[in-house]
């Protein structure tokens, strides 16, 4: 078992934007593993894939083609097998409505996509090494509520 | 309770809620030190190794053992969130942790004495050495630990509903509620107001789902 790394997982349709996201964790300084879906059908496939490990950071797009982001922090949510799961909504959205929805339901983390790579590496930088010490220091995960927006 | 959970660093969690029925709640309430021992005492019987426990996070192993026999307590342990530390500055930033955990959860109040006094205090060692060694283990400061956890109890007590942000910010050493909430939504992004009402509707939520499944 890999104590070091963080294993992340991101969920996203759109190309760029996985690609933007893979250069910025790349520059974070805690060792992470990367992959990555393209929409809500392939994630859940993934997830419930009792072969594959489950990851301990998921950023999940709202909006997906074949099933929303939505949907998918509802199902995530009610499987308990996913429970320790920590969950990072990435968003174009920055409503207060959504984003409120979105941590009643179960999130723990809510980021408003940057336009700015600099910006980007920051966020995933306070996000992982947030997450980070949620493993290592027995925080309560329950309570793990976190946004940028 | 699930055994795997009990994990040593689970009793920052002083109160932990789960539902056994959808109508029935335990509050539970138990002493981290007993439970750590108990297991492991149990996990060096069955590996049938000489040993005495020496103190809060110290065991004395008699004779040699084997690379087999270290590799297996090491696995037996991880299961229950128990980890062998055995790099002298990893050693020295996990006391320098359960210090800062002792006093941030264990007492009612905070100590007024600053953190930073208390802990050269207790460790006997300057306040300088002890923040640098603590970031060079950690991924942060010594000072964003704290706050961290600071704000981490805040969430509890928040959670448990009994006091005002008030009585909350006085306990937890912030100056004011206006501090707390300052320091509360650097670190969430939320205010502690906003941080209640969320929580509060994942309880109304959960409590209706647990009635749909009943059904």
């Amino acid at each position: 078992m890999n104590h070091d790394a963080l294993h992340i997982l991101l969920a996203d349709d759109d190309d760029d934007d996985r690609l933007f996201f893979r250069d910025a964790i790349a520059e974070v300084k805690v060792k992470t593993i990367v992959s990555m879906v393209n929409d809500g059908v392939e994630l859940m496939t993934r997830l419930n894939n009792p072969e594959i490990s489950i990851p301990n950071l998921l950023f999940l797009d709202l909006n997906m083609p074949r099933k929303s982001g939505m949907e998918c922090l509802r199902e995530i949510r009610s499987n308990n097998k996913l429970k320790d799961l920590t969950i990072a909504i990435y968003s174009t959205s920055a409503s207060e409505v959504d984003i409120e929805e979105t941590f009643v339901k179960g999130a723990n983390i809510y980021i408003k996509k940057p336009n700015d790579f600099e910006e980007l590496k920051n966020i995933l930088d306070r996000v992982i090494t947030l997450n980070w010490q949620y493993h290592t220091a027995g925080l309560n995960r329950e309570t793990f509520i976190l946004n940028i927006s | 309770m699930d055994a795997a959970r009990l994990s040593k660093k689970i009793y920052l969690m002083l109160r932990i809620n789960f539902l056994v029925l959808a109508t029935m709640k335990l509050h539970i309430k138990y002493d981290f030190n007993i439970c750590c021992k108990v297991v492991l005492q149990e996990q060096l019987d069955k590996l049938e190794l000489p040993y005495t426990i020496t103190g809060l996070g110290e065991v004395e192993l008699k004779g040699t053992v084997s690379t087999q026999k270290y590799n297996e307590l090491e696995s037996a342990l991880r299961k229950y969130g128990i980890e062998i530390i055995d790099n002298p500055k990893n050693v020295f930033t996990q006391k320098v942790k359960d210090v800062i955990i002792e006093m941030i959860y264990l007492e009612e109040a905070l100590p007024t004495l600053t953190i930073s006094a208390h802990l050269a205090e207790r460790l006997n060692k300057s306040y300088g050495y002890i923040a640098t060694t603590f970031s060079e283990v950690t991924y942060t400061s010594i000072q964003n630990f704290i706050t961290l956890h600071k704000i981490e109890r805040a969430k509890q007590e928040i959670n448990a509903g009994k006091e005002t942000l008030t009585e909350i910010a006085w306990k937890l050493n912030f100056s004011s509620v206006a501090h707390l909430s300052r320091e509360f939504k650097k670190l969430t992004g939320l205010t502690p107001t906003a941080f209640q009402r969320i929580i509060k509707k994942r309880k109304e939520v959960e409590l209706s789902e647990a009635k749909i499944g009943k059904h």
